[in-house]
């Protein structure tokens, strides 16, 4: 077994379930080296959503906690307020995020609490078969848009930004090396770090969306698809359809972190 | 006086046949060509691809790093 | 002991009295201030009539313990954070109404799966939808009990006055630990805006949480101990690292969804756990049952003049009883079977369309005539009202 795994996985949950070739396992695979590289696992507290992406923390051994959909991020703010010093991530999916996630998403940005959210975005709703997703490129076929999807999605990155978020990424999972640095970046950066990672989903995107559940080849079309911020800005915008932005899009150091201003502001006489 | 850098070489290149899904995304990142399709089969029964060309390996980790199931390990030579 | 900047501790000692205190207050301040006496150190809420005040209170109180308050974005944030909060090691609550309680369930039911304490005030209104924000009800009493989707139990406690608003709010946090599970606080607006005489008492009487008997390497965090209860309950980075899944698992925490017996096992364990404990959990107030022939089974605000209207009946000779419950839910079978064997006649009156009142009927399996006494609209019984029903009836 890789050492990394042996170290800091649950044994009895193995194999891991998630389908042959997708970019979640990518991201577990990176997230466990970022916590190693950072030496931060007993801090660790994980919670995961509901969906593909929510499995991801449950293989850990850290503290984890399993809950509702579109609410990991209230769950977490609860175990951060309740012990600052603990290092908390969440792992959502694009429709647990900014689906049915959408409202605590951008209050939790909007207050700054230091968080570590990593999105995991494969434009669709993959647990549940593979419906129509607020990530969904305009156009795509899924099992409730077989007419194409008439909906433009959500750029997420644009959205944390805009409603406060403090450290603001994205990556994809054909970008392991990047990724690491960022996850490591983000989970020190004292504020709200939202990571956006663009990820293959073969068995759903892939084949309704993509028209092919080759991994390699959803794979390469992550690749191909990627632009620096830098080519980004020399590109005109009718050629960035269907392109995805990567890197680090945002960092603001020096907003006030929401945990602390609460610590900072109990009142200093007590009366009843 | 400068020293040229010590090449690189993989000691060894293990993958698991108990989490090996032969979802083959480390044949495709591999820049050095170090993995091919096989017959071989996991536990699971999925066909797996294999380290056909270990020597080519530069330990870059790409595929160690990719692999959705966790299930390559790369193992450097040491100097 | 540093009140400075980046202290993170938690004050958890809530200073005993040198003396009982005397408070004129509100049933919504009485919860929030029973609350803090019995350790909540983390609430989470959002405005909604007519329990706003339990929120603004705690905006205030909670602060000078070191506690944390959120007012957070909407109701299911609300329960959401207090869920996290308590694997966070505190003791945490929030407060709200009809509309915001229905959105709560979810969490509810995912509090009840996963052995969560938490408290959950319910200051009821008019409903249904958005109904009557400013007037009473008692329509909720079934949801309290069956909101979530699924099998599960809670504790719902319902005080009738201020000082049960506060006393009952202190239960609620020490039977959360006991059970570790959601213990829901029914009060309504009547409750909850009336201001009362409360005695805070010098000192309260706390259950803290268990810690786990056993050492991380050991600890199997939801397999049933003593009584069919858990072993103490670990809050997060302490070594423990438990997996909390609101999908059904087994005893180590991993998902069990697949497996028919150990879903059956876990489904009836979080439910015994509250069941087999229904003679531990009865809290009663009886008034000359012994003799009655006549008795009312109350509960909340109609309580008061249904006493009255007892007494009342008393001084014209009739044998009335009155039967007072402070935990509805488990519903004490054994105490209103009994009323049904002795009185011929029992009235239950409530402030929605006459909920309880079938149950009574369900327990009671015709050995006394039940009578609803509903009542809708937002206002409360009479004294006159009940005592002219019983009346009319006899």
């Amino acid at each position: 077994m890789l050492p990394l795994a042996d170290k800091y996985l649950r044994k009895r949950t193995l194999p891991l379930i998630f389908c042959p070739g997708c970019g979640d396992g990518t991201v577990l695979n990176v997230f466990l080296r970022a916590v190693d590289d950072l030496g931060i696992f007993k801090d660790l507290s994980l919670v995961g959503g509901i969906g593909c992406s929510g499995w991801l923390p449950t293989y850990l051994q850290s503290d984890v906690l399993h809950v509702l959909h579109g609410r990991a991020i209230p769950f977490a703010c609860g175990l951060k307020l309740t012990d600052p010093r603990r290092k908390v991530v969440v792992f959502t999916g694009d429709g647990d995020c900014v689906g049915i996630g959408g409202n605590h998403f951008i209050h939790a940005a909007r207050r700054n609490i230091d968080l570590t959210v990593i999105m995991i975005n494969n434009g669709i709703y993959g647990m549940t078969g593979g419906q129509v997703a607020p990530t969904t490129p305009l156009q795509g076929r899924t099992q409730t848009s077989p007419y194409g999807n008439l909906e433009p999605p959500f750029d997420v990155c644009e959205l944390a930004r805009s409603a406060g978020a403090t450290y603001v990424a994205r990556w994809t999972a054909a970008h392991p090396v990047q990724l690491l640095k960022t996850i490591k970046e983000g989970m020190e950066h004292p504020g709200f770090s939202f990571i956006e990672v663009m990820a293959q989903c073969p068995t759903q995107a892939g084949r309704y969306i993509e028209g092919t559940s080759n991994a390699a080849e959803l794979l390469n079309l992550l690749k191909k698809r990627s632009v620096s911020l830098e080519q980004a800005k020399e590109t005109p915008p009718e050629e960035m359809g269907g392109k995805y932005v990567v890197g680090k899009l945002h960092h603001l150091t020096g907003k006030r972190e929401f945990t602390q201003a609460i610590y900072d502001n109990f009142p200093q006489e007590k009366s009843r | 006086m400068t020293t040229s850098p010590r090449k690189k070489a993989a000691k060894e290149i293990i993958i698991d046949d108990q989490f090996c899904k032969g979802c083959n995304l480390c044949v495709e990142v591999c820049p050095r060509r170090v993995f091919s399709g096989s017959s071989k089969r996991s536990r699971a029964g999925y066909s797996m691809p294999q380290a056909t060309d270990p020597g080519k390996c530069s330990v870059c980790f790409l595929c160690e790093m990719t692999c959705p199931d966790l299930a390559i390990t790369v193992i450097e030579e040491s100097p | 002991m540093g009140r400075g900047k980046s202290d993170f501790r938690m004050r958890n000692k809530w200073e005993e009295r040198n003396s009982v205190e005397t408070l004129v207050i509100h049933g919504n301040e009485a919860c929030a201030r029973g609350a803090i006496a019995a350790g909540c150190r983390f609430f989470a809420g959002y405005p909604i009539t007519p329990a706003s005040e339990v929120t603004e209170i705690m905006s205030r109180l909670l602060p000078r313990y070191r506690g944390v308050f959120l007012q957070m974005e909407d109701e299911i944030a609300s329960i959401c954070a207090i869920l996290g909060a308590a694997w966070g090691g505190a003791k945490t609550c929030t407060a709200t109404s009809g509309p915001g309680f229905t959105l709560m369930q979810e969490g509810i039911g995912w509090a009840a799966e996963t052995d969560t304490p938490v408290v959950v005030i319910n200051v009821m209104r008019g409903g249904p939808a958005t109904g009557q924000p400013t007037s009473s009800s008692q329509q909720d009493v079934m949801q309290a009990k069956y909101g979530s989707h699924g099998d599960y139990e809670v504790i719902v406690l319902v005080p009738s006055s201020a000082q049960e608003a506060f006393d009952l709010t202190v239960k609620a946090f020490n039977l959360a630990e006991v059970y570790r599970n959601p213990v829901i606080v029914l009060t309504d607006e009547i409750v909850g805006h009336t201001r009362e005489k409360v005695r805070i008492p010098d000192k309260v009487e706390i259950v803290e949480r268990k810690k786990p008997a056993s050492l991380p390497a050991d600890y199997v965090p939801f397999r049933s101990a003593a009584e069919g209860l858990l072993d103490g309950m670990p809050a997060f980075n302490q070594g423990y690292g438990i997996l909390v899944d609101g999908q059904l698992h087994d005893e180590f925490g991993g998902r069990a969804g697949h497996i028919p017996e150990i879903s059956a096992a876990m489904v009836e364990r979080i439910c015994r756990k509250i069941t087999d404990h229904a003679d531990d959990l009865v809290d009663v107030e009886e008034w000359m049952l012994e003799d009655a022939e006549v008795a009312f089974v109350t509960f909340g605000s109609p309580a008061r003049p249904a006493l009255r209207a007892a007494k009342d009946a008393r001084a014209q000779g009739i044998r009335a009883g009155f039967l007072k419950l402070r935990v509805l839910w488990p519903l004490p079978e054994k105490i209103i079977d009994r009323v049904g064997r002795q009185a011929r006649r029992i009235i239950v009156p409530e402030m929605n369309m006459g909920k309880i009142s079938r149950e009574v009927e369900r327990v009671v399996a015709g050995r006394a005539e039940v009578v609803s006494l509903p009542k809708l609209g937002g206002e409360v019984h009479t004294p006159a009202e009940i005592l002219k029903s019983m009346i009319n009836a006899h």
